[in-house]
Protein backbone atom coordinates (compact mmCIF):
# COMPACT_ATOMS: atom_id res chain seq x y z
CA UNK A 1 0.00 0.00 0.00
CA UNK A 2 1.03 3.59 -0.79
CA UNK A 3 1.64 5.82 2.22
CA UNK A 4 -0.84 8.47 3.18
CA UNK A 5 0.35 11.45 4.72
CA UNK A 6 -2.11 13.16 7.08
CA UNK A 7 -2.76 16.85 7.22
CA UNK A 8 -1.44 19.12 10.17
CA UNK A 9 -4.33 19.75 12.81
CA UNK A 10 -4.35 23.18 14.00
CA UNK A 11 -3.52 24.55 17.52
CA UNK A 12 -7.46 24.27 19.03
CA UNK A 13 -6.56 28.14 20.49
CA UNK A 14 -6.21 29.44 16.81
CA UNK A 15 -9.36 28.39 15.74
CA UNK A 16 -13.01 29.23 16.50
CA UNK A 17 -15.42 27.21 18.91
CA UNK A 18 -18.44 26.09 17.31
CA UNK A 19 -20.06 27.42 20.26
CA UNK A 20 -19.40 30.80 21.01
CA UNK A 21 -22.62 32.44 22.63
CA UNK A 22 -21.99 36.04 21.89
CA UNK A 23 -22.16 35.13 18.61
CA UNK A 24 -26.07 34.16 18.89
CA UNK A 25 -26.54 32.07 16.16
CA UNK A 26 -23.86 29.65 17.37
CA UNK A 27 -26.41 28.58 20.12
CA UNK A 28 -29.16 26.53 18.52
CA UNK A 29 -26.26 25.68 15.34
CA UNK A 30 -23.78 24.06 17.51
CA UNK A 31 -23.08 20.56 17.72
CA UNK A 32 -23.87 19.70 21.29
CA UNK A 33 -21.87 16.29 21.50
CA UNK A 34 -18.12 15.93 21.02
CA UNK A 35 -17.06 15.70 17.90
CA UNK A 36 -15.43 12.55 16.76
CA UNK A 37 -11.65 12.49 16.07
CA UNK A 38 -10.69 11.35 12.54
CA UNK A 39 -7.95 9.75 11.00
CA UNK A 40 -7.09 11.37 7.42
CA UNK A 41 -7.50 8.51 4.76
CA UNK A 42 -7.89 8.88 1.16
CA UNK A 43 -10.86 10.35 1.63
CA UNK A 44 -9.67 13.16 3.66
CA UNK A 45 -6.67 13.87 1.86
CA UNK A 46 -7.73 13.88 -1.74
CA UNK A 47 -10.22 17.27 -2.60
CA UNK A 48 -11.55 18.86 -5.79
CA UNK A 49 -9.63 20.65 -8.30
CA UNK A 50 -10.94 23.09 -10.36
CA UNK A 51 -9.24 24.60 -13.33
CA UNK A 52 -10.23 25.58 -17.26
CA UNK A 53 -14.07 25.83 -18.05
CA UNK A 54 -14.54 26.29 -14.13
CA UNK A 55 -12.85 29.76 -14.10
CA UNK A 56 -13.59 33.23 -15.57
CA UNK A 57 -10.56 34.63 -15.69
CA UNK A 58 -12.22 38.39 -15.62
CA UNK A 59 -13.76 37.36 -12.65
CA UNK A 60 -10.19 38.58 -10.28
CA UNK A 61 -11.73 42.49 -10.94
CA UNK A 62 -15.18 42.72 -9.10
CA UNK A 63 -15.49 46.30 -10.91
CA UNK A 64 -15.46 45.27 -14.01
CA UNK A 65 -19.12 43.41 -13.92
CA UNK A 66 -21.62 45.41 -15.19
CA UNK A 67 -21.86 48.85 -17.54
CA UNK A 68 -20.61 51.15 -15.33
CA UNK A 69 -18.00 52.20 -12.23
CA UNK A 70 -19.36 50.95 -8.64
CA UNK A 71 -19.36 53.26 -6.59
CA UNK A 72 -17.08 53.32 -3.18
CA UNK A 73 -13.32 53.29 -3.00
CA UNK A 74 -11.55 51.03 -5.48
CA UNK A 75 -8.94 48.53 -3.59
CA UNK A 76 -6.32 45.84 -4.75
CA UNK A 77 -6.58 42.61 -2.14
CA UNK A 78 -3.27 40.29 -2.73
CA UNK A 79 -1.37 37.47 -1.30
CA UNK A 80 -0.38 34.49 -1.00
CA UNK A 81 -1.70 31.00 0.02
CA UNK A 82 0.48 28.79 1.25
CA UNK A 83 0.65 25.86 3.62
CA UNK A 84 2.23 26.18 7.49
CA UNK A 85 5.67 25.48 5.86
CA UNK A 86 5.54 28.32 3.28
CA UNK A 87 4.80 25.89 0.45
CA UNK A 88 2.69 27.72 -2.20
CA UNK A 89 -0.45 26.44 -2.98
CA UNK A 90 -0.34 26.47 -6.25
CA UNK A 91 -3.32 26.90 -9.36
CA UNK A 92 -6.17 26.79 -6.97
CA UNK A 93 -9.77 28.15 -6.43
CA UNK A 94 -10.45 30.82 -4.02
CA UNK A 95 -13.88 32.36 -4.08
CA UNK A 96 -14.55 35.63 -2.70
CA UNK A 97 -18.11 37.77 -2.00
CA UNK A 98 -19.14 40.70 0.00
CA UNK A 99 -21.14 43.96 1.14
CA UNK A 100 -21.03 47.13 -1.13
CA UNK A 101 -19.30 50.58 -0.62
CA UNK A 102 -22.43 51.18 1.66
CA UNK A 103 -22.84 47.74 3.49
CA UNK A 104 -25.29 46.23 1.47
CA UNK A 105 -25.32 43.02 0.26
CA UNK A 106 -27.33 41.60 -3.51
CA UNK A 107 -28.95 39.24 -1.60
CA UNK A 108 -32.77 39.00 -0.97
CA UNK A 109 -32.58 38.62 2.85
CA UNK A 110 -30.04 41.99 3.49
CA UNK A 111 -32.83 44.23 5.11
CA UNK A 112 -30.10 46.84 5.60
CA UNK A 113 -31.49 50.32 4.21
CA UNK A 114 -28.57 51.29 2.87
CA UNK A 115 -28.39 51.35 -1.79
CA UNK A 116 -27.82 48.51 -3.96
CA UNK A 117 -25.08 49.55 -6.27
CA UNK A 118 -26.35 48.33 -9.89
CA UNK A 119 -23.12 48.34 -10.69
CA UNK A 120 -21.50 46.14 -8.07
CA UNK A 121 -22.10 42.23 -7.22
CA UNK A 122 -20.21 41.31 -5.05
CA UNK A 123 -18.68 38.08 -6.03
CA UNK A 124 -15.43 36.80 -7.63
CA UNK A 125 -13.38 33.97 -8.44
CA UNK A 126 -9.60 33.34 -9.23
CA UNK A 127 -7.03 30.68 -9.53
CA UNK A 128 -3.49 31.46 -7.44
CA UNK A 129 -0.88 31.47 -9.70
CA UNK A 130 2.47 29.03 -9.87
CA UNK A 131 3.85 30.73 -6.66
CA UNK A 132 0.65 30.58 -4.90
CA UNK A 133 -0.24 34.38 -5.48
CA UNK A 134 -3.51 35.96 -6.22
CA UNK A 135 -4.89 39.38 -6.57
CA UNK A 136 -8.10 40.63 -6.93
CA UNK A 137 -9.72 44.39 -7.59
CA UNK A 138 -12.84 45.69 -5.89
CA UNK A 139 -14.73 48.34 -3.94
CA UNK A 140 -13.69 48.40 -0.12
CA UNK A 141 -17.03 47.43 1.49
CA UNK A 142 -18.85 49.15 3.81
CA UNK A 143 -19.54 48.13 7.87
CA UNK A 144 -23.32 46.89 8.35
CA UNK A 145 -25.89 46.47 10.96
CA UNK A 146 -27.10 43.22 12.45
CA UNK A 147 -29.21 42.01 14.67
CA UNK A 148 -26.93 39.97 17.11
CA UNK A 149 -27.01 42.52 20.05
CA UNK A 150 -28.85 46.02 20.75
CA UNK A 151 -26.43 48.19 18.39
CA UNK A 152 -24.58 45.52 16.30
CA UNK A 153 -21.96 46.24 13.35
CA UNK A 154 -19.66 43.49 11.34
CA UNK A 155 -16.71 45.51 10.91
CA UNK A 156 -15.74 45.94 7.28
CA UNK A 157 -15.07 42.59 5.41
CA UNK A 158 -14.54 40.41 2.40
CA UNK A 159 -15.40 36.45 2.49
CA UNK A 160 -12.95 33.91 1.28
CA UNK A 161 -13.38 30.54 0.39
CA UNK A 162 -10.19 28.06 -0.60
CA UNK A 163 -10.01 24.62 -1.37
CA UNK A 164 -6.44 23.76 -1.00
CA UNK A 165 -5.39 20.55 -2.38
CA UNK A 166 -7.56 18.50 -0.19
CA UNK A 167 -10.93 17.89 1.84
CA UNK A 168 -8.57 18.28 5.14
CA UNK A 169 -7.52 22.05 3.63
CA UNK A 170 -11.09 23.52 3.45
CA UNK A 171 -10.98 26.95 4.39
CA UNK A 172 -13.77 29.28 4.93
CA UNK A 173 -12.52 32.73 6.85
CA UNK A 174 -13.15 36.73 6.15
CA UNK A 175 -10.59 39.13 5.59
CA UNK A 176 -10.93 42.58 7.74
CA UNK A 177 -9.36 45.99 7.62
CA UNK A 178 -6.46 47.41 9.41
CA UNK A 179 -7.85 49.88 12.00
CA UNK A 180 -11.33 49.06 11.78
CA UNK A 181 -12.46 50.60 15.25
CA UNK A 182 -15.33 47.98 15.41
CA UNK A 183 -13.06 44.74 15.33
CA UNK A 184 -13.14 45.12 19.16
CA UNK A 185 -16.47 44.74 19.18
CA UNK A 186 -17.56 41.73 16.66
CA UNK A 187 -18.74 38.29 17.97
CA UNK A 188 -17.81 36.61 14.87
CA UNK A 189 -13.79 37.89 14.92
CA UNK A 190 -13.20 38.01 18.27
CA UNK A 191 -14.52 34.29 19.07
CA UNK A 192 -10.72 32.93 18.14
CA UNK A 193 -8.74 32.80 21.55
CA UNK A 194 -5.65 33.63 20.43
CA UNK A 195 -4.60 36.64 19.86
CA UNK A 196 -2.19 37.01 17.23
CA UNK A 197 -4.41 34.44 15.21
CA UNK A 198 -6.87 36.82 15.15
CA UNK A 199 -4.90 39.86 14.39
CA UNK A 200 -3.86 37.53 11.09
CA UNK A 201 -7.10 37.86 9.54
CA UNK A 202 -6.74 41.46 9.03
CA UNK A 203 -4.75 42.50 6.06
CA UNK A 204 -1.70 44.71 6.00
CA UNK A 205 -1.66 48.57 4.01
CA UNK A 206 0.00 47.47 1.34
CA UNK A 207 2.10 51.17 -0.23
CA UNK A 208 3.58 47.91 -3.25
CA UNK A 209 0.39 46.61 -4.60
CA UNK A 210 -1.19 50.71 -4.47
CA UNK A 211 -1.79 51.64 -7.70
CA UNK A 212 -0.97 55.85 -8.34
CA UNK A 213 -4.07 57.74 -8.98
CA UNK A 214 -6.09 54.59 -8.86
CA UNK A 215 -6.90 52.03 -6.12
CA UNK A 216 -4.97 51.37 -2.35
CA UNK A 217 -3.48 47.89 -1.77
CA UNK A 218 -4.26 45.39 0.61
CA UNK A 219 -2.06 42.24 1.67
CA UNK A 220 -3.94 39.30 3.08
CA UNK A 221 -1.81 36.12 3.17
CA UNK A 222 -3.03 33.00 3.60
CA UNK A 223 -1.95 29.82 5.17
CA UNK A 224 -4.28 26.20 4.32
CA UNK A 225 -3.11 22.91 6.11
CA UNK A 226 -0.18 21.24 4.70
CA UNK A 227 0.62 17.74 5.06
CA UNK A 228 2.92 16.33 7.61
CA UNK A 229 5.82 15.46 6.77
CA UNK A 230 5.82 12.12 7.60
CA UNK A 231 3.65 9.30 6.24
CA UNK A 232 1.79 6.64 8.16
CA UNK A 233 1.60 3.30 6.59
CA UNK A 234 -1.29 2.61 5.25
CA UNK B 1 8.81 28.55 13.17
CA UNK B 2 6.14 26.86 11.27
CA UNK B 3 3.04 29.07 10.81
CA UNK B 4 -0.33 28.62 11.51
CA UNK B 5 -3.46 27.90 9.46
CA UNK B 6 -5.41 31.05 8.86
CA UNK B 7 -8.23 31.23 11.70
CA UNK B 8 -11.91 29.89 9.89
CA UNK B 9 -14.70 32.41 10.04
CA UNK B 10 -18.38 32.09 9.34
CA UNK B 11 -19.70 31.98 5.43
CA UNK B 12 -22.70 34.15 7.24
CA UNK B 13 -26.32 34.48 5.66
CA UNK B 14 -24.97 35.71 2.49
CA UNK B 15 -23.41 33.10 1.07
CA UNK B 16 -24.91 32.42 -2.23
CA UNK B 17 -24.04 35.88 -3.94
CA UNK B 18 -20.02 34.06 -3.90
CA UNK B 19 -20.75 30.29 -3.55
CA UNK B 20 -24.07 29.40 -6.24
CA UNK B 21 -21.85 30.28 -9.16
CA UNK B 22 -20.01 26.27 -8.27
CA UNK B 23 -23.40 25.27 -7.51
CA UNK B 24 -23.20 21.32 -7.99
CA UNK B 25 -26.23 19.03 -7.46
CA UNK B 26 -26.09 16.70 -10.42
CA UNK B 27 -22.43 15.12 -10.50
CA UNK B 28 -23.68 12.44 -13.19
CA UNK B 29 -25.02 15.03 -15.66
CA UNK B 30 -21.78 14.38 -17.65
CA UNK B 31 -22.28 10.86 -17.93
CA UNK B 32 -20.54 8.92 -15.03
CA UNK B 33 -20.60 5.09 -14.86
CA UNK B 34 -22.12 3.52 -11.67
CA UNK B 35 -25.47 2.89 -9.98
CA UNK B 36 -27.32 6.32 -9.34
CA UNK B 37 -28.55 7.67 -6.43
CA UNK B 38 -30.53 10.84 -5.31
CA UNK B 39 -30.12 11.68 -2.14
CA UNK B 40 -32.33 14.26 -0.35
CA UNK B 41 -32.67 15.68 3.14
CA UNK B 42 -33.08 18.57 5.54
CA UNK B 43 -30.66 20.51 7.83
CA UNK B 44 -32.07 21.37 11.57
CA UNK B 45 -31.05 23.22 14.22
CA UNK B 46 -31.15 22.58 17.97
CA UNK B 47 -35.04 23.49 18.23
CA UNK B 48 -35.91 21.16 15.21
CA UNK B 49 -36.49 24.16 12.74
CA UNK B 50 -35.10 24.03 9.04
CA UNK B 51 -32.06 26.12 8.54
CA UNK B 52 -32.69 27.96 5.34
CA UNK B 53 -28.99 28.81 5.24
CA UNK B 54 -26.87 26.02 4.98
CA UNK B 55 -24.44 25.01 2.32
CA UNK B 56 -23.25 21.10 1.83
CA UNK B 57 -20.34 19.85 -0.01
CA UNK B 58 -19.59 16.93 -0.66
CA UNK B 59 -16.37 14.87 -2.08
CA UNK B 60 -16.40 10.85 -3.36
CA UNK B 61 -14.17 8.47 -5.31
CA UNK B 62 -15.91 7.17 -8.47
CA UNK B 63 -17.96 3.68 -8.83
CA UNK B 64 -14.31 2.07 -8.97
CA UNK B 65 -13.25 3.42 -6.03
CA UNK B 66 -11.23 6.23 -7.41
CA UNK B 67 -10.40 9.36 -5.99
CA UNK B 68 -9.58 11.95 -8.97
CA UNK B 69 -6.88 13.46 -7.08
CA UNK B 70 -3.03 13.00 -7.93
CA UNK B 71 -2.85 11.71 -3.96
CA UNK B 72 -4.66 8.63 -4.98
CA UNK B 73 -2.67 6.24 -6.26
CA UNK B 74 -4.40 3.25 -6.94
CA UNK B 75 -4.87 1.23 -9.83
CA UNK B 76 -8.44 1.81 -10.34
CA UNK B 77 -10.10 3.59 -13.69
CA UNK B 78 -10.16 7.58 -13.39
CA UNK B 79 -13.37 9.29 -15.50
CA UNK B 80 -13.02 12.24 -16.92
CA UNK B 81 -16.63 12.68 -16.63
CA UNK B 82 -16.91 11.88 -12.62
CA UNK B 83 -15.20 14.90 -10.44
CA UNK B 84 -16.84 13.48 -7.64
CA UNK B 85 -17.29 17.01 -6.05
CA UNK B 86 -20.95 18.56 -4.99
CA UNK B 87 -22.22 21.68 -3.30
CA UNK B 88 -25.83 22.17 -2.31
CA UNK B 89 -27.24 24.91 -0.53
CA UNK B 90 -30.57 24.43 1.61
CA UNK B 91 -33.39 25.87 -0.05
CA UNK B 92 -35.98 27.90 1.96
CA UNK B 93 -37.21 24.69 4.51
CA UNK B 94 -33.44 23.81 4.66
CA UNK B 95 -34.04 20.65 2.33
CA UNK B 96 -31.51 19.85 0.28
CA UNK B 97 -31.30 17.29 -2.72
CA UNK B 98 -28.67 15.83 -4.76
CA UNK B 99 -27.99 13.06 -7.53
CA UNK B 100 -24.32 11.30 -7.78
CA UNK B 101 -23.32 7.32 -8.15
CA UNK B 102 -23.12 5.35 -5.14
CA UNK B 103 -18.86 5.17 -4.87
CA UNK B 104 -16.91 2.55 -4.90
CA UNK B 105 -14.71 1.51 -1.64
CA UNK B 106 -11.78 3.04 -0.69
CA UNK B 107 -8.77 1.67 1.88
CA UNK B 108 -8.48 2.92 5.12
CA UNK B 109 -5.30 3.38 6.96
CA UNK B 110 -5.06 -0.50 7.12
CA UNK B 111 -5.50 -1.11 3.55
CA UNK B 112 -8.54 -2.34 4.43
CA UNK B 113 -11.47 -1.61 2.57
CA UNK B 114 -13.61 1.15 3.66
CA UNK B 115 -17.54 1.07 3.36
CA UNK B 116 -18.72 3.06 0.57
CA UNK B 117 -19.17 7.05 1.54
CA UNK B 118 -19.27 9.98 0.84
CA UNK B 119 -17.43 12.78 2.81
CA UNK B 120 -19.08 16.34 3.79
CA UNK B 121 -18.61 19.16 4.52
CA UNK B 122 -21.85 21.60 6.26
CA UNK B 123 -21.21 25.77 6.34
CA UNK B 124 -23.98 27.62 7.83
CA UNK B 125 -24.72 31.01 9.48
CA UNK B 126 -23.76 30.49 13.21
CA UNK B 127 -20.99 27.65 12.00
CA UNK B 128 -17.91 29.85 12.68
CA UNK B 129 -16.03 26.66 11.31
CA UNK B 130 -17.30 23.77 8.93
CA UNK B 131 -18.97 20.72 10.32
CA UNK B 132 -17.44 17.27 8.71
CA UNK B 133 -19.25 14.34 8.53
CA UNK B 134 -20.07 11.16 6.45
CA UNK B 135 -22.78 9.57 3.97
CA UNK B 136 -23.16 5.85 4.12
CA UNK B 137 -25.47 3.45 2.30
CA UNK B 138 -27.98 1.46 3.58
CA UNK B 139 -27.88 -2.54 3.50
CA UNK B 140 -24.20 -2.42 2.95
CA UNK B 141 -22.95 -5.55 4.46
CA UNK B 142 -19.26 -3.83 4.25
CA UNK B 143 -20.75 -1.13 6.95
CA UNK B 144 -20.36 -3.31 9.72
CA UNK B 145 -16.65 -3.99 9.44
CA UNK B 146 -15.85 0.10 8.67
CA UNK B 147 -12.80 1.37 10.31
CA UNK B 148 -14.49 5.08 10.42
CA UNK B 149 -18.14 3.60 11.53
CA UNK B 150 -16.35 1.79 14.29
CA UNK B 151 -14.88 5.31 15.77
CA UNK B 152 -18.60 6.11 16.70
CA UNK B 153 -20.71 4.49 19.48
CA UNK B 154 -23.77 1.95 18.10
CA UNK B 155 -26.49 4.21 18.75
CA UNK B 156 -25.26 7.47 17.19
CA UNK B 157 -24.30 5.23 13.83
CA UNK B 158 -27.14 5.14 12.01
CA UNK B 159 -27.00 9.53 11.92
CA UNK B 160 -24.04 9.00 9.05
CA UNK B 161 -26.52 5.62 7.36
CA UNK B 162 -28.57 7.28 4.73
CA UNK B 163 -31.94 5.73 4.35
CA UNK B 164 -34.11 4.69 1.50
CA UNK B 165 -37.25 6.26 0.34
CA UNK B 166 -39.97 2.98 0.03
CA UNK B 167 -41.03 2.88 -3.50
CA UNK B 168 -38.29 5.04 -5.14
CA UNK B 169 -35.51 2.91 -6.94
CA UNK B 170 -32.39 5.18 -5.96
CA UNK B 171 -33.99 7.51 -4.07
CA UNK B 172 -31.97 8.15 -0.55
CA UNK B 173 -33.31 10.04 2.75
CA UNK B 174 -30.18 11.67 5.08
CA UNK B 175 -30.85 14.36 7.34
CA UNK B 176 -28.96 16.77 9.12
CA UNK B 177 -29.09 17.46 13.02
CA UNK B 178 -26.82 20.31 14.21
CA UNK B 179 -27.78 19.73 17.68
CA UNK B 180 -29.55 17.64 20.25
CA UNK B 181 -30.18 13.89 20.85
CA UNK B 182 -30.65 12.46 17.47
CA UNK B 183 -27.88 15.10 16.58
CA UNK B 184 -25.75 14.04 13.38
CA UNK B 185 -22.41 12.77 13.98
CA UNK B 186 -19.88 15.07 13.38
CA UNK B 187 -15.95 14.63 12.41
CA UNK B 188 -12.95 15.85 14.02
CA UNK B 189 -11.39 16.78 10.72
CA UNK B 190 -8.68 19.39 11.76
CA UNK B 191 -9.52 22.62 10.10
Amino acid sequence: MAKIAPYRRPNPDTQPPYLHPAYVSTIKRAPAKSLIYLPHTLSEVTGPSFTGAAIDVKACDLTRQHSGNPLGERIIVSGRVMDEEGRPLRHSLIEVWQANAAGRYLHKRDQHNAPLDPNFTGCGHTLTDAEGRYRFVTIRPGAYPWGNHHNAWRPAHIHFSLFGAAFASRLVTQMYFPGDPLLPFDPVFNSTADENARNRLISLFDWENTIPSQALGFKFDIVLSGREATPMET
Amino acid sequence: MSRQATTSQTVGPFFSIGMTRMKRDDLVSAGASGERVTISGQVFDGDGKPVSDAILEIWQANTYGKYAHPADQQDKPVEASFSGYGRIPTDDEGKFRFTTIKPGQVPDLEGKLQAPHIVVSVFARGLLRRLVTRIYFPDEPTNAADFVLNLVEPSRRETLIAKMIAGVNGALKWDVILQGSSETVFFDCGL
